[in-house]
């Protein structure tokens, strides 16, 4: 059991250790040392999860938690500091009115709550989440080494502050095994605002203008989040004044109508940590950090303990009206957020959309919050961590081979970076494409909700939203498997760091769709039937024929290798000019005239701008409602 | 569950079938053009000669995409008709138009290029209507099974009237006739050349109307289940129906991609959304 | 008989005909001559055609579009050149830029003659074609028969 607060430390301090080195060499042993191990320690919670309900590990030491006050007062001083020093007065506001209730909180709970016992916790879901931390976060900050030697010889302009950037890394790690593996809700709390700072910082590493400007945005809207979540904790004191409900999980089992008003209220700030909309702007806006950084934030961390919280809240808000409106803002969020994605030509932005629009969906299955939306949600949880980061450090990888990240200028990549290619197009049909991971959850999802209350509004959002994913993701791919003949090959100097990284990635999005029902019958289902009593699985033929699908598709491209070459080829048609290989032609007058390829954008339908005003003040009103409704419950 | 004899006979008697029917649209379209019009087994020819074409290529990549799409738009089919899941199937046939696009992507040729992005939306246009006609099968009779809908008592059409018309949408689309052409057409006349199928010719190009036959076939039975209560009827709809795709294809212009999507989208919506909004008002009484 | 009789699709192009012919062409397309009963499709694409049909003489813009066309087309394929024009130039025969009928580019098969050709002999001409296109059928597989009767190897432009 040693595990669970040995994940949490182990990260803090080989951060620790990352902020007194600066010899590059010794860092990356840290870092290598410091990644395997969280790896395997979090591999090796397998062997001690129970195979059903949590276990619990009482902490006893009440100076934990006095620790953490200070420390999250520290964070609020320091905060304070920067937004005076970048003149952020919103922000400044916020963490005052912030901090003012934590003081409260503290001040309230007095002597009372010193007879209870913190405790930690591990249970399926938390064990999911922690192997996503764990793999996933530790493989991101290996490829960090060497991206980030990269990123400083191509921005010379920013300050080498590797050494706050890798610290950063691993309390971020840190802090999100604190996250999950917490059942003392204040505890829960503070590794939520670490969350908040790393973020802050991260998104903020380069310190220009735009990515100062974007960090505090993120911290606005987070902290925000963070007010939602204190005020929770302090209705919590209010009608429990014995303290014994800030243990989420006597919370969950205790009455509908004392759960319900900080389950909405942790709830929304589950939906500002997860960017729905319309605090969809700060994860858009953090793509100005370094890649790696979005792949964690999007991936593995930051947004993942939003949806954490809300699945984790998912029994008490199922049947709700508050449940369905919050379910209807992550619909809403998938509907729109895939839509925008059509419109944009930035790979990272397409990325962040469709993580919103992939956060969306998994609320909205934990709002709605029938077990098999619940199972749906956490396979959603799994597929999208595992082909979005890869996909994040793909586009990384290209960006600094090709020096841009438009997909526009990754036309026929498969010839210039072939493997990197293949990767990328695998992530890609992770995404979205039978037989793999987000598709079966999509899928789950429309049987979900074809029997749950009012899911045919959510069947609606699936099918059109659904549709809206093909069309973005295709149309990439297509810009990446063009046979533009005469690109020049330029895969070589990408480290073996970078490649076992990538190729780890890559397997693992392959490897999750064969092993997805083992996954489920091992780990989802008994959370499920523990929280709900049922539980739901594909059914085995499905599986099977799945199954089949996937073996077909990794044997086809042998094919390739029986097809004969001595086919004629011949160039494109071009209206009958004879044209080069990259659609060069003899106009008229004689005037060279070369030929470009670009994809529809249809900036008219699916804008960005129109469509987030719409998806803001539409979710802004759900939010309304749902605020009304439940200061109607509370009062 | 499964009917793996009913795939088996998909697999052989399909592009028989979906190359007859056809054979049959092209002279009742020259009949009512006032032509002659081809032999029946035209498409049969056409196919055979297809394959007796040398092969030549743009991009050897482009062999994969297509042979990728053909088998699973054979895979989606007879899936289908062993009695499998509606949404993997579903899912397998986009699966397998990815890689047509994929296959007309690959050729980095402008005219393939437009087809391909054509071909997408026409995807986004129809894909809400079918899996919405899924779900509406689901309501009705609980279940996702192919098998399942084939064997449901009641007539599927009386309480899915909305769907069967956004459905019919579908099929407009995916015969790839007029109106809705627009990535590659079923006829000789033009206007990006050939869309998707430019750059495929010989033998490749015969896969993709093998494809196309399966894919037909696919569809039809997809109207079937409708009325799959009582085959006679069944059958006889499905006779109507075509004639009506041709009636509209011999009379209606292409309209722009614009068009497509907004009525493709809105006859879901309408339709669909609308048919399935009062079936689940209604759940109570609709029998299982 | 093979397919590829029974399934010849065409290619039309306009070389620089006055459009006389071209008319004809496409008026064996209407109800009234209807050659889809042979099976016949005028496709717009050289990838999937089978005959190409050339209307009007080659002049110094279009030798090398006409080269090209007829380079991607795959193999077997005939060449119908219709109209006078087309056989050996034509009354444009002298004109400075004009190089002369389709066979000074490419090799012809069919030879349709008339100012303007007539329906009839263009279905005449396709139909004659078709034995040649299955005779070099017959040739394709076998050695030193790859490519049309003297035509270069084709391929590169």
């Amino acid at each position: 059991m040693i595990t669970l607060p040995f994940l949490v430390v182990f990260p803090a301090l080989a951060a620790a250790l990352l902020l007194l080195i600066s010899r590059d060499s010794w860092r990356r042993l840290v870092v290598w040392a410091g990644a395997a191990v969280t790896g395997i320690a979090s591999l090796s919670l397998l062997f001690i999860t129970p195979e059903s309900g949590p276990l619990f590990y009482p902490v006893g030491y009440e100076v934990l938690s006095e620790g953490m006050f200070v420390a999250e007062l520290a964070i609020a001083v320091f905060l304070i500091y920067l937004g005076i020093k970048y003149r952020k007065y919103l922000a400044i506001f916020l963490i005052l009115f912030q901090a003012a209730l934590l003081v409260f909180f503290e001040t309230g709970r007095g002597s009372v709550l010193h007879h209870i016992t913190p405790n930690l916790f591990i249970d399926q879901f938390s064990l999911i989440m922690a192997l996503i931390i764990g793999i996933i976060g530790s493989l991101i900050c290996v490829y960090s080494l060497g991206y980030m030697a990269t990123y400083h010889e191509r921005h010379p302009n920013v300050p080498d502050r590797r050494r706050s950037f890798f610290f950063l890394v691993f309390i971020f790690l840190s802090a999100m095994f604190g996250l999950v593996f917490s059942d003392y809700l204040p505890w829960i709390f503070f590794f939520w605002e670490i969350t908040t700072l790393c973020s802050f910082l991260l998104i903020g590493y380069s310190k220009t203008d735009e990515s100062i400007k974007n960090a505090f945005l993120a911290l606005n809207m987070n902290i925000l989040g963070g007010i939602a979540f204190a005020g929770a904790l302090l209705y919590i004191i209010a009608v429990n004044p014995g303290g014994e409900l800030l243990h989420l999980h006597s919370l969950i089992q205790s009455s509908h109508a004392i759960a319900l008003v900080p389950a909405v209220l942790i709830g929304f700030a589950g939906i500002t940590k997860s960017a729905l909309m319309p605090f969809s702007g700060w994860l858009v806006g953090a793509m100005v950090a370094p890649t790696p950084v979005s792949a964690l934030l999007h991936s593995s961390t930051m947004v993942k303990a939003g949806v954490y919280i809300i699945v984790r809240f998912a029994p008490v808000l199922t049947g709700t009206m508050e449940g369905l409106i919050i379910g209807l803002v992550g619909g809403v969020t998938f509907l729109l957020a895939s839509a925008i994605a059509i419109s944009q030509s930035n790979a990272k932005k397409v990325l962040a959309y469709s993580t919103i629009a992939n956060l969306g969906l998994i609320v909205a299955c934990a709002g709605v919050g029938t077990y098999k939306l619940i199972w749906a949600a956490i396979l959603l949880i799994i597929f999208h961590a595992i082909a979005k980061s890869l996909l994040f450090l793909c586009v990384g990888t290209v960006e600094h081979r090709i020096g841009s990240r438009d997909i526009e200028d990754m036309t026929g990549l498969i010839v210039r970076m072939p493997r990197i290619s293949v990767m990328m197009f695998i992530g890609i049909a992770g995404m979205f494409l039978a037989p793999f991971g987000m598709l079966i959850s999509k899928w789950a999802a429309i049987e979900a909700f074809s029997d749950a209350q009012f899911g045919l509004a959510f069947i609606a959002i699936l099918a059109f939203g659904g549709s809206l994913t093909v069309l973005f993701w295709s149309k990439w791919m297509g810009k990446i498997i063009s046979m533009c003949p005469v690109a020049e090959r330029v895969e070589n100097n990408i480290s073996t760091e970078k490649w076992m990284v990538l190729s780890i990635l890559t397997a693992l999005t392959v490897l999750v769709c064969l092993i997805f029902p083992i996954i489920s019958a091992h780990l989802i289902e008994p959370f499920v039937l523990a929280v709900y009593g049922q539980t739901t699985r594909l059914s085995q033929d499905n599986i099977t024929i799945m199954a089949m699908m996937l073996f077909l598709l990794m044997i086809m491209p042998f094919s390739l290798l029986l097809y004969r070459n001595d086919k004629r080829i011949v160039p494109a048609y071009m209206g009958g000019r004879p044209t080069t290989a990259d659609l060069t032609f003899q106009g008229s007058m004689g005037i060279q005239q070369h030929v470009g390829l670009c994809n529809y954008y249809f900036e008219e339908v699916f804008g960005e701008q129109k469509l987030f005003m719409a998806g803001s003040a539409l979710c802004f009103g759900l939010i309304l409602l749902v605020g009304t409704l439940t200061a109607g419950v509370a009062l | 569950m499964m009917h793996i004899e009913n795939a088996l006979l998909f697999l052989v008697l399909a592009p028989v079938i979906g190359g007859l029917v056809a054979g049959i649209d092209r002279k009742i379209t020259a009949r009512m053009q006032g032509r002659v019009g081809p032999p029946l087994l035209q498409p049969f020819y056409d196919v055979g000669k297809l394959f007796q074409k040398e092969q030549i290529l743009v991009a050897p990549s482009q062999n994969f995409y297509i042979t990728a799409y053909l088998v699973f738009i054979v895979v989606s089919g007879a899936l289908f008709f062993a009695g499998g899941d509606l949404l993997l199937v579903i899912f397998a046939f986009t699966l397998a138009h990815i890689f047509l696009v994929l296959g007309a992507y690959s050729s980095y040729s402008p005219y393939s290029f437009i087809g391909a992005e054509r071909e997408l939306i026409q995807i986004i246009a129809y894909e809400p209507m079918i899996i919405l006609s899924a779900v509406g099968m689901h309501l009705v009779t609980r279940s996702f099974y192919v098998a399942d809908i084939m064997a449901a008592k009641v007539p599927l059409i009386s309480y899915l009237p909305g769907v069967f018309i956004g459905f019919l949408m579908v099929l407009t689309i995916k015969l790839r006739k007029s109106p809705f052409d627009l990535s590659t057409s079923h006829h000789a006349h033009q206007e990006i050349v050939k869309g998707v199928t430019t750059e495929f010719s010989g033998p490749m190009l015969g896969r993709v109307e093998i494809a196309h036959w399966y894919e037909n076939v696919f569809l039809l039975g997809f109207i079937y289940l409708f009325f799959a209560w009582n085959p006679l009827v069944a059958i006889l709809v499905l006779a109507i129906v075509y004639f009506i795709e041709i009636v509209i294809d011999n009379t209606f212009s292409r309209v722009t991609w614009q068009l497509t999507l907004k009525s493709a989208w809105i006859i879901a919506g309408l339709m669909g959304l609308a048919n399935l909004g009062i079936l689940y008002y209604l759940s109570g009484v609709v029998p299982v | 008989m093979s397919y590829l009789s029974r399934s010849p699709w065409l290619l039309h192009y306009d070389a620089s005909s006055c459009n006389g012919c071209d008319i004809e062409v496409l008026a064996c397309l209407s109800p009234l001559y209807d050659v889809e009963r042979f099976g016949i499709i005028n496709t717009g694409n050289p990838k999937h055609a089978d005959v190409l049909v050339i209307t009007g003489g080659i002049n110094e813009q279009n030798r090398q579009v006409v080269r090209n066309i007829y380079d991607q087309m795959p193999d077997p394929k005939v060449v119908v050149a219709v109209g006078i024009c087309a056989c050996t130039g034509g009354v444009f025969r002298e004109c400075y830029n004009v190089v002369g009928g389709i066979d000074c580019i490419i090799p012809v098969d069919v030879y349709v003659p008339g100012c303007a050709a007539r329906p009839e002999s263009i279905i005449d001409g396709i139909v004659r074609a078709l034995d040649i296109l299955e005779a070099k059928k017959e040739r394709m597989g076998k050695p030193g028969g790859t490519g049309p009767a003297g035509s270069p190897a084709g391929g590169a432009q």
